[in-house]
């Protein structure tokens, strides 16, 4: 394993861990051996000491395996000067021959805040092209749609201590136990301490929903209806906040009437939803009679066609009983990444220009002051799917991908994978050389080799607009540096180096939290002005803070408790939404409705967390879940591998029957990309029709269809080093203990795939079994006694399991009856021990058995166990034997 | 009423075993004299390997005392060969003068080894391996830096050469055939068995053909036919035996490759019987000590009255060649048509092979762990479909008690 050279610092350094959007302090020692020991910091308040199976296995992450090290062009090593000269020189050329706006950026809620504040800076004010969009877009921009429709600002309103204090948590369209499980433990922690009923709304019961005291398992897209439905019933039950609807908000009426078309009463919302109308109605008066209510919400209401429509119904019920900025209650947007907050506070997006300002003319003019900007963009730019469409249209001649893998994320991204050929540069920042984004290709292609986490230092805000710092532990490895360094490099080779002059991190930091603060006076939410002026010192040691934190005043943990929002009129807005309907209904063709998402252990697209052999057991392959009766239908058994499609693109996925997915809908995880199996790239599937109003493309409801994929032979392969296998086989890839495990499915016979084995291990020791005549075979190799490669195979239906064999890959030496466990594909047979008696094939272990059992004489022993009865030749042996083990017994 | 006298030609393992069985069913039911050939009372003579390799000596290849035959009324006369055998009056001669009459003549003569038909074998150092006098001229031979050449790559030859080897004598084992105990093993055992006797000093050449002996006086080389010449100080003839029907023969006795018996071991003469390696059995000589003990019991039956019949033993071998354990019964390749399962770990020094036709065992081959060997021999005795145990005769059952493994 590669690791980093030895860390600089070696005590205990406090950081933020880099997955989802909680934000939890994480503390990592360096072991001096370029890992890290990793434990929660118990004194961040987003945490308080706990780690979730991700975050626990961070210090399992850090080798620098699959690292990109070195920057490159066009495949071939180059220097910084001349790769950082190439994207310079590229972008300068696509900005002369077909204007600014033919630069694009992709962005990542994995950048710190000071990384997206350059490149947006840079793009947007001196390039001068609106195109900066972010996979944030794919993640929670519904959230800052419906946020901005009815706050006027993108503002979260609550903090993480209403989980704590909330009577009621509705849980919409978030597996919160599996993707945000430290703040789902608080729930669950409030439940005990104060009975906090959970309500849990998803077409798919996952683990949050076998946890709910009420679970709603709706039909997709139907959200919408629920919402409405309740806003109906909280009006003609009376449950109305009449005084802070009529002195703080505008519009209930209009939502009202609209409400009432889509759902008029309990039967009626019921019927929309697919729902019992005994579970409707108790979830409406549940709502109805707690004060303190929460309704957090994650993708599943933001991944849609419809999301901002969803965010603003479950929004309007909060402001129509005026259950808002109160301790317990409040719309909450769980965020997916660890610095989408960020990412939104910087403008990282395309339909934002900068610190929560947008392209209202004073605005434009203020940040052209702030930033003396030459080129200063004045409206928005295109948001990820049409961004990627103007690459296929050829619109766009120059894109910059920044820590994040598009290729497995987007929809249609086999499309997207095409298009960018068409692109004269395409440059990717990047941490890993194996993504598949990473081993994408335009006209010209710079990889640039970017800080990881561990590595890099910044900040970044979680779902509670809380700044944490991400501190460095460990040496950057190879020539990697720092996003917001190489941005301003070009930047500064564009000719912009003055605007660009950063002295370190904190610089940048400062200037971003000026600009919040800039002409602000508390006429915009984001506000750091607190902040502006600190020095490197503090910034270095800073403790986590919220915003707003103004210049003179004191940061706020919950906002609009005065009922003041950041509309021209202080008033918050009932949105009226759209009837619920899927953006693409099933067919013949593609009769299912494919829904996406995560698993328990890892993370996006897998490029950290599936180095983890921890977290690559809970779930080794990439999967469909199907409901028992579709199943049936189709004929496939559970483990069976099936061929998932839609019209975008095509998976086979290992089924899972399970009863928590609807009839008529399909479950896959996202996080398999090519580097890590085959044929299961999920995100390709979807169509991911844009919300009108946030640009966010609907990635759980695709129509799909699934057919059984029947391979002759399944099996595993396990290596010490990665392998890859022959075209038309199908595969997965998991980070085992000692090294990787592939699993299998091919249409090739044992008896070849033998053969095919003996020429990979050639020089090893091979030890084999094989019965052709059942299509099984397996396999281990061995060199100097240690086990180097193991594979089994076996017909599909009785394919191996491989748990047996991963632990033994994990040992450093096996015992001779281990090795033969191994090949066996079974439990250890207990030993005869070596054998004494070769004509009745009596072990050692039977033999002082028995004569502890009390046989004395070479006759006993024979008449009990055989031993020594035939040709006599083991009798001397049984002679040496007696005195022994009957001293032995006797001491 | 006087008892019926029961004499038995040779004192060998064959011969004690019937004794044994024999006064344990019915003790001084006959008047019984044993003469052997060799000055020893019977001995273990698979031992033979570890006696010249100095594992074992003397007295521990030794079975029973003579205090055992004269306390079972046992007349033993050790170191005299008979000479004839006097059907028409029912009397054996031994040596020149002795005569012992008969009323029921047991042949328990064993094999003599073969010498190949080649120039030179009668050279001094050229010797054979049977027996203890054997045993006693190699370990005279094989004095410090000699150099010793083993013929014959069957299991007695491989146990000579690791005995030699052991001593320290710089030994090479020839075999004419391309593998080793080509009728027991096939290439991939063969080829275990093979690293072993190189692991223990033993040097092995296949498909080496001797053509002569030569030296002066004395062994000084040995000739192969493609030319090769290999310097020898010492010689050990190991290319098999033939049954010793000599006596039977001159006596009028029917014999074949052996002398004939019936599944009472009674040979064309009611009253003159035969076992171990000099009978043979429809058709069969066996060379192995495991059908001669099965004999001793059906002919001790008979003898005592007892309803008794050897039907054969089926061809199976189980042995530990100088240490390793290897296993051999029924086919050792595949026929057409039938399917073989195969599992080897040369680091462990396993291996094992099944041929299974129509569901059934027909084959076995296993070095190195032979612990499933008594089951597969019942299931190719018995032919009984074994399709369910496949993998627990590949790997063992899945037993938690070890004594289990024993039955």
């Amino acid at each position: 394993m590669n690791a980093h050279v030895q860390a600089p610092t070696p005590t205990t350094v406090k950081t933020t861990c880099p997955y989802c959007g909680v934000g939890c302090g994480v503390l990592a020692t360096p072991d001096g051996q370029g890992g890290a020991g990793i434990a929660g910091d118990t004194a961040h308040p987003a945490n308080f000491g706990r780690l979730c199976s991700k975050g626990s296995a961070l210090g399992e992450t850090l080798s620098l395996d699959n690292r990109l090290l070195h920057p490159s062009v066009d495949g071939v090593r180059a220097s910084w000067e001349s790769a950082l000269g190439t994207v310079a020189g590229g972008l300068r050329r696509a900005a002369e021959r077909h204007g600014p706006d033919s630069v694009a950026f992709y962005l990542s809620g994995q950048l710190l805040t000071e990384d997206y504040y350059v490149a947006n800076k840079l793009a947007k004010g001196f390039l001068g092209t609106p195109h900066v969009d972010t996979n944030s877009r794919l993640c929670m921009s519904s959230a800052v749609a419906a946020h901005r429709r009815a706050f006027g600002s993108d503002t979260v309103p609550g903090c993480y201590e209403d989980l704590d204090e909330a009577d009621v948590i509705v849980l919409v369209g978030s597996n919160t136990a599996w993707c945000h499980p430290i703040l789902f433990r608080r729930m669950i922690d409030a439940r005990a301490k104060r009975g906090t009923k959970l309500v849990v709304v998803d077409p798919r019961r996952t683990q949050t929903g076998e946890e709910a005291d009420l679970f709603l398992g709706l039909a997709p897209g139907t959200d919408t209806a629920l919402f409405s439905g309740l806003l109906v019933h909280l009006a003609a039950t009376g449950a109305l906040d009449y005084r802070f609807v009529l002195d703080h908000t505008t519009g209930l009426d209009g939502a009202l009437e609209r409400a009432r078309g889509i759902a008029p009463s309990v039967a009626a919302t019921a019927a929309a939803t697919g729902l019992a109308e005994a579970d409707v109605a108790r979830f409406f008066d549940l709502f109805a009679k707690t004060k303190r209510v929460v309704t957090a919400f994650s993708q599943g209401v933001n991944q849609s066609a419809q999301g901002t429509d969803k965010g603003n119904a479950i929004i309007n019920c909060h402001l129509a009983t005026g259950r808002i900025g109160q301790p317990g209650a409040g719309p909450f947007s769980l965020t997916g990444q660890p610095n989408a907050m960020g990412g939104r506070e910087v403008g990282g997006l395309a339909n934002m220009l900068a610190a929560h300002m947008h392209f209202a003319p004073e605005e434009v003019d203020r940040v052209r002051r702030f930033w003396k900007a030459p080129r200063i963009i004045t409206g928005e730019g295109m948001k990820a799917v049409a961004l990627f469409e103007a690459i296929e249209r050829g619109k766009i001649k120059a894109l910059w991908v920044m820590g994040t893998n598009p290729i497995v994320s987007m929809p249609r991204a086999n499309a997207i994978r095409e298009s960018l050929k068409k692109l004269d540069l395409y440059v990717v920042s990047e941490a890993v050389s194996d993504s598949d984004t990473a081993r994408a290709t335009g006209g010209k292609t710079v990889l640039l080799p970017a800080l990881a986490w561990g590595e890099k230092d910044g900040t970044v805000t979680n779902s509670e607009r809380r700044v944490s710092r991400q501190r460095t532990f460990l040496t950057p490895p190879g020539e990697a540096r720092a996003d917001w360094a190489i941005v301003c490099d070009v930047a500064r080779r564009l000719g912009h180096g003055d605007a660009f002059a950063f002295p370190n991190v904190a610089a940048v930091f400062r200037e971003h939290a000026a600009l919040s603060a800039f002409e602000n006076n508390g006429s915009r939410d984001f506000d750091l002005g607190g902040v502006s002026e600190i020095t490197d010192a503090a910034y270095a040691g800073t403790a986590p803070l919220q915003w707003p934190l103004p210049k003179r005043g004191k940061a706020k943990a919950r906002m609009f408790a005065d009922g003041q929002f950041y509309t021209f009129d202080k008033r918050a807005r009932f949105v009226a939404v759209q009837p619920p309907a899927l953006a693409q209904a099933v067919s013949a063709e593609f009769p299912f409705v494919l829904n996406t998402g995560r698993v328990r252990d890892h993370w996006h697209t897998m490029t950290r967390t599936g180095k983890s052999q921890r977290l690559s057991a809970h779930r080794a392959v990439p999967f469909v879940e199907i409901h028992p009766d579709d199943a049936a239908g189709l004929g496939v058994a559970e483990g069976d591998l099936a061929r998932v499609s839609t019209a975008h693109g095509t998976t086979v996925l290992e089924v899972m029957i399970t009863d928590g997915v609807r009839h008529g809908d399909l479950f896959a995880a996202f996080h398999w990309s090519d580097a890590t199996a085959s044929e299961a790239r999920v995100g390709a599937l979807a169509r991911g029709m844009p919300d009108p109003v946030s640009g966010q493309p609907e990635l759980k409801a695709t129509p799909a269809t699934l057919v059984a994929a029947p391979y002759r032979n399944r099996g595993f392969l396990l290596t010490r080093n990665e392998h890859t296998l022959p075209e038309g086989w199908w595969w997965a890839r998991a980070t085992i203990q000692g090294g990787s495990g592939l699993q299998f499915a091919t249409q090739e016979s044992s008896r070849t795939v033998s053969l095919m084995v003996r020429g990979l291990f050639q020089g090893l020791e091979l030890a084999e079994y094989a019965d052709h005549a059942r299509g099984s075979y397996r396999c281990a190799a061995y060199a100097d006694g240690r086990l180097v490669a193991c594979l089994a195979l076996g017909p599909a239906e009785a394919r191996p399991a491989w748990e047996a064999a991963k632990a033994y890959f994990a040992a450093d030496a096996l015992e001779p009856a281990s090795r033969r466990a191994l090949l066996s594909g079974r439990a250890e047979t207990a030993s005869a021990g070596p054998t004494i008696c070769a004509c009745h094939g009596v072990g050692l272990d039977v033999i002082t058995g028995v004569i502890a059992a009390g046989a004395g004489t070479v006759e006993a022993v024979g008449a009990a166990c055989k031993a020594g009865t035939n040709c006599g030749s083991c009798i001397p042996e049984l002679r040496k034997l007696l005195p022994e083990v009957l001293a032995r017994d006797a001491a | 009423m006087m008892k019926e006298r029961l004499v038995v030609i040779g004192n060998g393992m064959a011969s004690l075993r019937f004794l044994e069985r024999l006064t344990e069913r019915a003790p001084g039911a006959y008047d019984v004299t044993v003469v052997g050939a060799e000055p020893k009372a019977a001995y273990n003579r698979v031992l033979l390997s570890s006696l010249l390799g100095g594992e074992v000596d003397e007295a521990g290849c030794a079975f029973r005392g003579l205090d055992w035959y004269e306390g079972h009324g046992i007349r033993l006369i050790t170191g005299a060969p008979v000479t004839q055998i006097d059907r028409e009056n029912g009397l054996v001669m031994v040596g020149e003068a002795h005569v012992l009459p008969f009323d029921k003549l047991v042949l328990a003569v064993g094999s003599l080894p073969i010498r190949l038909p080649k120039p030179g074998m009668d050279l001094p150092g050229v010797l054979t391996f049977r027996d203890l006098a054997d045993v006693a001229a190699i370990r005279k031979a094989a004095v410090q830096h000699a150099k010793a050449i083993v013929i014959g790559g069957g299991l007695l030859g491989l146990e000579a050469a690791v005995g030699l080897a052991r001593l320290g004598v710089d030994t090479t084992l020839l075999h004419v055939m391309d593998r080793l105990m080509e009728r027991q093993l096939d290439h991939t055992a063969a080829g275990l068995v093979k690293r072993a006797m190189e692991v223990r000093g033993v040097k092995v050449l296949l498909k080496a053909d001797t053509a002569t002996v030569e030296g002066d006086g004395k062994v000084e080389r040995l000739v192969l036919s493609d030319g090769t010449v290999l310097p020898a100080d010492l010689v050990v003839m190991s290319v098999g035996v033939r049954p010793n029907v000599a006596l039977a023969q001159a006596a009028g006795v029917e014999v074949g490759r052996g002398i004939k018996v019936d599944d009472r071991m009674q040979s064309s003469d009611t009253r003159i019987f035969a076992l171990g390696e000099c009978a043979e059995h429809r058709g069969m000589v066996y060379g192995l000590v495991e059908p001669a003990y099965e004999q001793a019991e059906t002919l001790s039956r008979h003898l005592v009255g007892e309803e008794a019949a050897y039907t054969g033993t089926s061809l199976s071998t189980s042995l530990k060649v100088s240490g390793l354990p290897v296993f051999s019964a029924g086919l050792i390749e595949a026929p057409e048509g039938a399917e073989t399962v195969l599992m080897s770990d040369p680091g462990l020094g396993l291996y094992r092979k099944l041929i299974i036709g129509e569901g059934k065992l027909l084959g076995a081959v296993f070095v190195g762990d032979i612990a499933e060997q008594g089951w597969c021999k019942t299931l190719i005795r018995t032919g009984e479909p074994m399709a369910a145990h496949r993998d627990d005769l590949m790997f063992g059952r899945v037993a938690a008690d070890p004594q289990s493994l024993a039955a």
